[in-house]
């Protein structure tokens, strides 16, 4: 028995005089890297264009560092002052303060750091580019009464205590700003006013949209998957092409098409006063609110729906609903206890993937969408090309990324991304 | 369609009959918009909309100007450049690096394959307006905003995904043994590659190519922000036009549009029949 002998003393070895499972193991490894090397390039590739810049947006959220850097000298002195106490800051703090303004005026851009407090408090921006001007001025101390001469809001506290606050590398202000929240200057949360509360109103708009959308995807999806999932193959495949063919076809063309259907001189209102329905005069407004982007968006996703759901379909038998109907359930009951739970995850699927796509919504919500259907995409996209309040858009979007992975996550546990199919 | 049994009741009739009417206007949902936008593209006066001599038929009522400024317009031939350099080349690179990423990640030996694979899936996940403003910070970020290969760089990472997946789903029924029968008759990797893998999952990677490409051809959020106005596609120019003065000429270029993708629906579907017969997948 000379297996018996090798197991204490000698470990196997190969034709080498490797030991086997070293020899293994080196092999394992070689293979491993093969498969490693050969994702590798995709792999950069997609961390280079595309998650550095995700990051990069996660950064821009919390960055702050534009007021301290354009008033270096005046913000490093106020981390000293107490903000809490009623005295104005030293007449050091002033005198960095009419240095920093002045070279802000040189090199342009003081204008920045004012419109950057602008977004905390209105007025900043005024304040920084009056006295931008007339800084100049000031030739010599005591620097606090010229400064305050310039303009008056330098001998207000509030002014100091607002650049202390924001003088600190990062901010959770653009967050606090993305749910209408703020902080006061002395460090306390509070909502902001009634009237400039908008964004906590919008994600809830954009949410209850989306519900209603992937509802309605559902509710129009399902019959057409069930019927294609009933036909002999050769059928179905022709129904197929009618919901492949949305599918395929441009996002912009569809969302043409429903312009040329919904507007005011449209085909559906020509059609309704062709027919009497409506007098020409008091045509109904069926673009550019909420009624467009729902109508337009629920035609766009609907494939996302119909797709998940008959490819679930397909895989149920026949015979389960036809054994309950031979053991006595009336059709009904038949499909509602027997075949409608297997179609559930089909649902989930199908509702998931909407969701998601519709809350991340942009093109269609704005050009069909007026003032009273637009999502939350439309308010990133705004600040970023439209106020340039860059820190806000960035803001509003992680949000969004954080909501849309929640869901991806979701999605994952129920089919799992390897399940993912196409067309 | 299949006669229906002589034993079915008035109510089961009925409701086979309108079930079938039900489905029949969804289905009419889901393609009349589509149809539409073709008579309205040979309106003879600018607007989206029927006009009475197009009711009656008149040929005066139609007219062909809207595709002759289609074809004569500089911005749209602009247009129409830019969409093909930009989405072949992002097709070139989405399909090069998903088709080799996706050969790695159907190897069992491939380590931590969830995680790299929901990774590399990403793009197509995360809100195209969200990829759009962290490509758009970025990309200006290091000079790439405004050129012709931000745009190609930022397509090819949202058509990677597409490539992954199909390619991926080509190699589950991929047969192991056939590279070791291909090894064991003297053939190097380099020619088993070639000579017996690529003509097996060619199907796929074309289908994955195609997905790339239309991906970037439709898009237009990315475009709006890493491009400008040189790097205008398309699509960038459809939106810009239905924003400001709305012309039938977009109507023409989404008739255009509607028969590519019917040409492209054909061949994906050509494609993936094809791969089944290859890989003997029976049809069910």
């Amino acid at each position: 028995m000379t297996d018996a002998t090798h197991q204490k003393d000698e470990p196997i070895v190969t034709a080498d005089g490797i030991p086997l499972k070293v020899s293994l193991g080196r092999a394992l490894r070689r293979k491993k890297l093969q498969a490693l090397l050969l994702v590798a390039p995709l792999f950069l590739f997609i961390i280079i264009t595309f998650f550095v810049p995700i990051v990069d947006m996660l950064f821009r959220s919390v960055e702050n560092s534009i007021v301290s850097e354009i008033l270096p000298r005046s913000t490093a002195l106020l981390a000293d002052w107490d903000a809490e106490g009623s005295a104005l800051p030293s007449e050091a703090v002033f005198a960095a303060m009419v240095e920093d303004i002045k070279e802000g005026r040189e090199n342009r851009t003081i204008s920045r750091a004012g419109q950057r407090l602008n977004y905390e408090a209105p007025g900043m921006s005024s304040l920084f580019r009056s006295s931008g001007r007339k800084a100049k001025r000031i030739k010599g101390g005591p620097y606090k009464a010229a400064l305050i001469k310039v303009h008056k809001a330098w001998g207000n506290i509030e002014t100091w205590k607002l650049i202390k606050q924001f003088s600190s590398k990062y901010t959770d202000g653009y967050f606090l700003a993305a749910v209408d929240a703020k902080r006061k200057v002395d460090g306390e949360l509070t909502k902001v006013d009634e009237e400039s509360r908008i964004y906590l109103h919008l994600f809830w708009r954009t949410l209850k949209l989306s519900l209603f959308i992937t509802v309605m995807t559902l509710i129009l999806g399902f019959p057409i998957a069930y019927l294609m999932a009933i036909l002999p193959t050769k059928s179905s495949n022709i129904l197929l092409i009618f919901v492949l063919l949305p599918f395929w076809t441009s996002l912009l063309v569809r969302t043409t098409a429903w312009i040329a259907l919904l507007q005011q001189q449209g085909v559906i209102n020509e059609l309704l006063v062709f027919a009497g329905l409506v007098g020409t005069d008091n045509r109904p407004q069926m673009i550019h609110n909420q009624f467009g982007s729902i109508v337009a968006m629920t035609h766009i996703l609907l494939p996302f729906m119909v797709l998940p759901l008959f490819s679930v379909m397909k895989t149920i038998p026949k015979s389960y609903v036809r054994a309950a109907v031979s053991l006595g359930a009336h059709p009904w009951l038949a499909f509602w206890k027997v075949y409608f739970p297997n179609t559930v995850p089909g649902i989930g699927a199908g509702a998931i993937l909407v969701f998601i796509l519709a809350i991340g919504y942009y093109i269609t919500p704005e050009l069909v969408g007026g003032t009273e259907g637009t999502f939350i995409s439309n308010r990133i996209a705004y600040h970023i090309s439209g106020s340039l309040n860059w820190g806000l858009g960035a803001a509003l979007g992680v949000i969004l990324l954080g909501v849309v992975i929640a869901l991806y996550l979701i999605y994952d546990r129920i089919i799992g991304i390897d399940n993912m199919k196409l067309g | 369609m299949a006669q229906l049994p002589p034993y079915l009741s008035i109510p089961e009739r009925l409701w086979h009959y309108g079930f079938r009417i039900l489905c029949g206007l969804i289905f009419f949902f889901l393609i009349f918009p589509l149809i539409v936008v073709v008579p309205l593209s040979f309106n003879s006066v600018p607007f989206f909309t029927f006009t009475k001599e197009m009711l009656a038929l008149d040929p005066a009522g139609y007219s062909l100007k809207w595709y002759e400024d289609f074809f004569s317009n500089l911005n749209w031939q602009g247009a129409v450049r830019n969409s093909v350099i930009i989405a072949f080349f992002a097709t070139m690179l989405s399909t090069t690096l998903g088709t080799l990423a996706a050969l790695g990640l159907s190897r069992p030996t491939m380590p931590a394959k969830t995680l790299v694979m929901s990774l590399l899936i990403s793009p197509m996940i995360v809100p195209l307006i969200i990829s759009a403003a962290g490509m758009f910070f970025f990309y200006s970020r290091i000079g790439l905003q405004g050129t012709h290969l931000g745009v190609i760089l930022a397509h090819a990472a949202l058509g990677t995904p597409f490539v992954v997946i199909t390619v991926t789903a080509t190699l589950v029924g991929f047969d192991n043994s056939l590279i070791r029968a291909s090894a064991s008759l003297g053939a190097s990797p380099t020619t088993t590659f070639f000579k017996v893998i690529v003509p097996l999952i060619l199907p796929g990677v074309i289908s994955g190519a195609l997905f790339a490409f239309i991906t970037s051809f439709d898009e237009v959020v990315v475009v709006l922000f890493v491009g400008s106005f040189k790097q205008r596609t398309i699509p960038w120019q459809m939106f810009s036009g239905i924003r400001e003065h709305i012309s039938p000429t977009i109507l023409a270029v989404a008739t255009i549009l509607v028969i590519v993708s019917i040409g492209l629906l054909f061949a994906v579907e050509l494609l993936r029949r094809r791969g089944e017969r290859l890989r003997g997948v029976q049809e069910t």
